[in-house]
């Protein structure tokens, strides 16, 4: 007859055996499709860590309003004021969805406003968008590990795990991340999704800014990089022989709250 | 001993109700639908796995899909195919699916709503064939 001990020692090993069974691939909790199987596309963009410098100096309201509507019209992205309800126009913009979009430097830098700013800057448009943060607040608040950060750099939501419990939302120092309290279709015209080739999302889900993962997927460059007229530049910052970090290097440049320790990717130089 | 009439009388009315449904419904199950092939699919002959894998393990092969592209940034999916030769598709439910299937309604939702499956896949991803028929 079999001890205590050598019960527990089986027990110790079957334990061991089960967990090492269930290897890392099913560390979510899901299927996958066998990695010898599958790979990127032959001319996938890579970095080690993806980062943006976007030039004031070349923003105006033209090239603006030309990469929030590339962005947002090939993402899929709902117009607020086209929904049905509610209608009272105030009460529309709780409903609003936003990737990308214009901001005043006193909302975008506070709370490290200099107080006698020159009146250049005062009056500079800024773009803010998800900022691919080294340190992302909204990966540790994600219950579902629906936000994830990618082995280079970027931020990325996975729409199917999101329960839509906004904690993200809230661990976001800039604002990022919108909240579908509708279904977004209602925001697209005829409810067809502006672009066919990208999917809608649900109501019930939080989005924001995927720094075009599926442009770069396939060899592409970010939308809002392509219509910006070189006021957007993205590239590796772990290069140090890349455009990005020559352009960091010879000018000045500022990042969104880097105080809170963040580590924000998207530079911007003025 | 005076009940015995009643109580057997019960149970029968009971007997009957309780299994009305299969009696009622009987004769009339409805055939198991056919999924029609579009003229794409047909051209193409075979999809990723043969036909039977197909229809046991679409389900799975799509759940791995959107886990492989999502979580682990792979886009594309090599299955050999029946004369041993790689091919290779690009893991996309929209674009490469209904790239070939192009009428959704009677190739998916034919047989998911009669076997009562309410896959959510189109809460978000977009048959990119509706916009045609919509501006018809």
């Amino acid at each position: 007859m079999k001890n205590r001990r050598e019960f527990l020692k089986t027990a110790g090993a079957t334990a061991v055996g089960v967990s090492a069974l269930s290897g890392s691939a099913f560390a979510i909790g899901e299927y996958f499709i066998s990695s010898k199987e599958t790979k990127p596309h032959a001319e996938e963009k890579t970095a080690t860590r993806w980062g943006m410098v976007i030039n004031t100096k070349k923003l105006n309201e033209e090239v603006i309003h030309e990469i929030t509507t590339a962005c947002h019209t090939k993402h899929n992205v709902p117009d607020c004021m086209t929904f049905a309800e509610p209608k009272d126009p105030k009460r529309k913009k709780h409903h609003e969805i936003k990737w990308i979009w214009e901001e005043h430097y006193h909302n975008a830098f506070a709370p490290d406003v200099v107080e006698y700013l020159s009146k250049k800057l005062e009056h500079t448009p800024f773009l803010v968008l998800c900022n691919q943060c080294q340190n992302p607040p909204c990966v540790q608040a994600c219950p579902t590990k629906a936000t994830f950060k990618r082995p280079d750099g970027i931020v990325l939501m996975d729409f199917h795990r999101c329960i839509g419990c906004r904690f993200c939302m809230a661990a976001c120092p800039y604002g990022s991340r919108s909240f579908n309290f509708q279904d977004p279709r209602n925001g697209l015209p005829d409810r067809l999704p502006t672009n066919p080739a990208f999917p809608t999302r649900m109501k019930g889900v939080v989005e924001k800014c995927n720094f075009c993962a599926e442009r770069l997927a396939i060899g592409k460059k970010p939308y809002c990089e392509e219509v910006s007229k070189g006021a957007i530049i993205t590239g590796d910052l772990g290069d140090e022989h890349s455009e990005i970090r020559k352009l960091l290097e010879e000018n000045n440049a500022i990042t969104r709250k880097s105080s809170l320790g963040t580590g924000p990717s998207v530079f911007y130089l003025v | 001993m005076n009940e015995k009439i009643k109580i057997i009388a019960g149970v029968a009315i009971f007997a009957v109700i309780f299994t009305c449904p299969l009696w009622i419904n009987m004769g009339k199950a409805k055939e198991a639908p056919v999924p029609v092939l579009a003229e794409k699919a047909k051209a193409a002959k075979a999809c990723i796995l043969p036909k039977d894998e197909m229809r046991a393990k679409h389900m799975k092969i799509l759940d791995g899909w959107r886990n492989s592209v999502v979580r682990d940034g792979q886009r594309i999916h090599m299955v050999k195919d029946a004369d041993g030769k790689e091919k290779e598709y690009e893991m996309s439910l929209s674009n490469t699916c209904l790239g070939c299937h192009t009428n959704k309604a009677e190739f998916c939702d034919k047989c998911h709503s009669y076997a009562s499956v309410n896959p959510y896949c189109w809460d978000c991803h977009v048959d990119p064939n509706a916009k045609k028929e919509a501006s018809l």
